[in-house]
């Protein structure tokens, strides 16, 4: 090849590099093992170090949370066309096109909205981009946002937005533990572009006055944006029911593995119009006809009028890769899953939640903040009264081999001596029993 | 009949995968299961009973969602048949999507990224039961600080655009702690380095400054000497940059940025002819990102989830995302106390999976390995450029004679003056021969462009054959233009009427959408309208343990 090319050297073909930008030696790096059996045998000699939920009793969520994937999503996530595809044309990878239209599709389903993105990057970079788009839509630049969402999703819409947007940070009520409405009464004038809550919440409770909610924001000529666990929708009223106008969220409980908190899709979903859809920075991948009757295809929508890719420092954000290979997957999980089965694993998912909080509750010394409330997969564990703290409960709880909730005494202190406790569809009853012994055994 | 059987002609005579597959809302029928979740235990129930059925109607959903409704066989069918429809590194010649680094991953790599001991790990997790996790993200922090040359590497970024916008907040952060913050409001890049470069320090706040290529396709010094000022707060720029070419003058570019206060961020995207030949460090950088799903082989996964990381210098460290890895000689762990940082880019720590696949990937490589890979991208891409350049029509704009790095931006300018055929036309006859093809970003400065980038992956026949294609397109561009104006034929689909795409009152990105703006109804099967039957009255209604909503049909 090279005497074809005409070069004597690989070194000629660096002609443009100076010497002086060159690197004169070898890269400092191990050395390599070439060989597969070896390199298998050293990656699987590091994996040997970790302690999975799979071997443990996991009550961790805060965003991320085990979850029952069904092995047809890993089989055709593990597929090596799809795998390893990318964002090609509307013809070698129809079929990504057509799976991901599908995603798009049973999302709307499930949130009742016509339109949906292909996703970004997580649930927090998609609250980002909602209330960016709020603003976008209103003019406006200032949002408000509840409290009651992770420190670190906090920290994301800080950085993301403080260049024109200023964030103000809504309580809840303190007895309630729901969203304070004359808190955000107070804050809801006409420089407000949007406001975003949870619901279920970052701490699982469920609000029923998302129609309220609502109607406020509206009055003001604000944009609502609702975050929302898609996993709960089979049971739940989705944002748009009570008057969303953009609902956002993670895609990872729908068929993704946890991955240590890498396996994350966020989505955006709205009314489709045309004042909305300007405002994505996201792929929309819409159905086309072809020149062959009864034919579907596929491509992008409104493409040149919003896109970094075309437009630059004039887009909309930017757009890149992000999470494709999930919405190829969470579609799998909704067809597969169905509507039946979306019912089901939501009632499953709130019965044992509740009956989690039924039986930690009971614990001498042990109290459900806002037991009062409707609770999905989440809930406040306070071991303020125990005397113990819960860094302390957790050490004790791990060398039983049970992970425990998430210490929420760092990221909000106001409710003291607290920690995060998720329930899936994963956990049986004897799950759960079991941490009400343990817990009890330790603090006793 | 011919005995013996004639050799292959080139190209090669391939029909993509053609299902004519519906969309899946009009598969299936009512009550047909594909999974069915955990049953409830009756003891949950006895003890808790329907707390669904508790909720108050204004959040209680009262019909469950319109999703499809297919027995496991019928969704495992119909995935795996719009995965047949699909060109992937794994089945095609994928050299096509010039800037993307289409490389293979090798398979071993997928198998750890699918071991139980990284994905049914929880993000929050006690640290001493995830040190295995933490090794390896820790080391490959310390392979990429050997590559870059750089101080710190976090691997926080989920993609190579949200590694600028990190870096740009880095950059926001550092002339903020200076005091320098307002005045400080522009930021500079080059017209063929990645839009990201331009887009994300628009939402940072920032004014943009665009250098355009000098008549040799490099970005202008002198164009970038009258842009910088005390207004500059960085230069974002590609190199090699998205055509092909290093700019030798580099480290001027950086001086100049530096000699009035500003930063310099390095676009390492287009890395991978250069991996071990020249850093971002000896350059003078004092940022830079890598794509782990370009030059680290991690898998694109049809657009994402790709992985990126972000480099800085020791004096840039106190601002990047937090936490960051740490090792003390016998565990690792996180440190979340970083008072100057930038705060979260991406919940947790990262794409995990990428992160476990571009550290097996480097080491099965070694230092010698990745420079064996970034030469063999380089002479491969300089062997393609000879051959594609035999193709009558089709040039290489810039800097004539000049070897390219990894890849090259072509132009069918003189074939379309030709033939009136365009490059998006020879896009869609790519497809005719299960081949990837990208133009460039806009504005299109090249006209009619095409970005070919080979990798170190395909071999000389690989190539050989990719040149084949495009040589017999331009011919038939000139011998029977219709054919190339009507492409594809041998696609999955036939040529797609974008102009629904772009009116409100046609496009439609759901299903629901569709039936809407065109008055149709759903289809009976798999629409839900037998979703309020007596089988599921309504969620709240749950199964009994034990006790199956539907009978799985078949």
């Amino acid at each position: 090849m090279l005497a074809a090319i005409g070069a004597s050297t690989i070194a000629e073909l660096y002609a443009d590099i100076p010497d002086a930008l060159r690197l004169h030696r070898p890269l400092d790096l191990p050395q390599p093992f070439t060989a597969e059996a070896d390199l298998v045998r050293h990656v699987d000699g590091i994996l040997a170090r970790n302690r999975t939920t799979a071997d443990n009793l996991s009550f961790l969520g805060a965003g991320c949370a085990r979850h029952f994937v069904p092995v047809v999503c890993d089989e055709i996530n593990s597929r090596g066309e799809f795998l390893t595809a990318y964002s090609g044309h509307a013809y070698e990878e129809h079929g990504r096109f057509q799976a991901i239209f599908e995603y798009q599709s049973m999302m709307g389903e499930l949130l009742e909205m016509d339109a949906v993105n292909v996703p970004t990057y997580d649930g927090f970079q998609a609250a980002a981009t909602g209330l960016r788009m709020a603003a976008r839509l209103t003019g406006r630049n200032r949002v408000l946002v509840s409290a009651h969402v992770p420190a670190d999703l906090r920290s994301k819409l800080v950085d993301y937005l403080e260049s024109d947007i200023e964030t103000v940070f809504i309580a809840h009520e303190a007895s309630t533990g729901l969203l304070d409405l004359e808190a955000l009464d107070r804050h809801l004038d006409e420089s407000v572009a949007g406001v975003y809550f949870e619901n279920p919440s970052y701490l699982g409770l469920i609000d029923h006055r998302g129609a309220e909610v609502a109607r406020r924001i509206h009055a003001a000529g604000a944009v609502l944006v609702v975050g929302v666990d898609p996993i709960s929708l089979g049971v739940l009223q989705p944002p748009a029911a009570y008057g969303a106008d953009i609902a956002t969220g993670d895609l990872q409980a729908l068929g993704i593995h946890m991955q240590y908190g890498g396996g994350l899709g966020g989505f955006i979903a709205s009314a489709d119009d045309r004042r909305h859809l300007v405002e994505y920075p996201s792929r929309l991948y819409g159905l086309a006809p072809t020149s062959v009757s009864g034919e579907y295809g596929f491509g992008e929508v409104m493409f040149d009028d919003r896109t970094s890719f075309a437009k630059r420092e004039n887009a909309r954000e930017w757009t890149g890769t992000a999470a494709a290979l999930w919405a190829i997957t969470a579609g799998v999980y909704l067809a597969l899953m169905g509507p039946a089965g979306m019912a089901e694993v939501g009632d499953g998912i709130m019965a044992r939640a509740r009956y989690a909080m039924d039986r930690v509750g009971a614990i001498p010394g042990v109290r459900i903040p806002f037991a009062a409330q409707h609770h999905f997969k989440e809930f406040v564990v306070d071991f303020g009264a125990t005397g113990r703290t819960v860094a302390d409960v957790n050490r004790a709880l791990l060398a039983r081999g049970i992970f425990g909730g998430r210490d929420l005494t760092g990221e909000l202190p106001e409710l003291g001596e607290t920690a995060l406790y998720c329930v899936t569809e994963m956990h049986t009853q004897a799950d759960i029993d079991r941490l009400a012994t343990d817990l009890e055994d330790v603090l006793a | 009949m011919t005995w013996p059987i004639e050799p292959k002609p080139l190209p090669r005579r391939m029909h993509q995968a053609s299902w004519d597959e519906p969309v899946i809302f009009e598969l299936g029928q009512p009550g047909a299961r594909g999974v069915l979740p955990p049953a409830l235990e009756p003891g949950i129930r006895e003890a808790v009973g329907h707390p669904v059925a508790a909720l108050p109607d204004t959040i209680r959903r009262p019909v469950p969602p319109k999703l499809p409704e297919l027995s496991q066989l019928h969704v495992l069918r119909h995935y795996d048949r719009l995965a047949q429809e699909t060109v992937g590194v794994d089945t095609g010649i994928a050299v096509g999507m010039g800037t993307c680094t289409m490389k293979y991953s090798p398979k071993v790599n997928d198998r750890f990224a699918r071991d139980p001991r990284v994905t049914e790990l929880h993000p929050l997790q006690d640290e001493d039961t995830v040190q295995g996790i933490l090794e390896i993200m820790w080391r490959l922090e310390q392979f990429l600080k050997e590559i870059s040359g750089m101080d710190r590497v976090t691997l926080q970024p989920p993609s190579g655009s949200a590694a600028i916008w990190a870096n740009v907040s880095m950059v926001r952060a550092y002339h903020a702690s200076r005091s320098e913050g307002s005045q400080r409001d522009q930021v500079i890049t080059t017209l063929f380095s990645h839009p990201s470069n331009a887009a994300a320090p628009r939402v940072a706040g920032y004014d943009v400054v665009t250098i355009y290529p000098d008549a040799d396709g490099y970005p202008d010094l002198n164009a970038l000497r009258a842009a910088a000022s005390g207004r500059t707060a960085a230069l974002l720029i590609t190199n090699p940059e998205d055509i092909g070419l290093f700019n030798p003058r580099i480290a001027e570019f950086v001086q100049v940025v530096h000699d009035v206060g500003g930063l310099a961020v390095y676009d390492q995207a287009n890395a991978n002819g250069i991996l071990g030949i020249t850093r971002a460090r000896e350059a003078g950088f004092d940022l830079c990102h890598f794509n782990l799903h370009k030059t680290f082989s991690t898998p694109h996964a049809g657009g994402g989830p790709g992985a990126g990381a972000s480099g800085v210098t020791a004096e840039l460290a106190r601002f990047l995302p937090g936490p960051t890895v740490e090792f003390d000689g016998s565990r690792y762990y996180l440190d979340h106390d970083r008072p100057d940082s930038i705060g979260k880019v991406r919940p947790f720590y990262g794409t995990t999976a990428n992160i476990v696949r571009a550290y097996a990937w480097i080491m099965s490589l070694g230092a010698a390995g990745l420079r064996e890979v970034a030469e063999t991208a380089v002479l491969n891409n300089n062997y393609l450029m000879l051959r594609l350049l035999q193709i009558a029509g089709l040039t290489a704009p810039f800097a004539p004679g000049k070897r390219r790095i990894e890849q090259v931006r072509y132009s069918w300018a003189g074939l379309a003056a030709q033939t009136g055929i365009h490059t998006e036309q020879i896009a869609s006859r790519a497809a005719d021969f299960a081949v990837h093809y990208w133009f460039s970003h806009h504005p299109w400065v090249v006209p009619e462009p095409v970005t070919i980038e080979p990798t170190e992956s395909y071999s000389m026949a690989d190539l050989d054959e990719f040149a084949a294609i495009f040589a017999a397109i331009a011919e038939e561009a000139r011998t029977n233009p219709e054919l190339v104006r009507t492409a594809p034929h041998r696609s999955t689909i036939h040529q797609v009427d974008e102009r629904v795409l772009d009116d409100d009152a046609t496009w439609a990105l759901t299903w629901r959408a569709y039936l809407r703006k065109t008055g149709g109804s759903a289809p009976d099967a798999g629409q839900g309208a037998a979703r309020e039957d007596e089988t599921v009255a309504g969620p709240w209604v749950a199964p009994e343990a034990g006790q199956v909503v539907a009978v799985e049909a078949g």
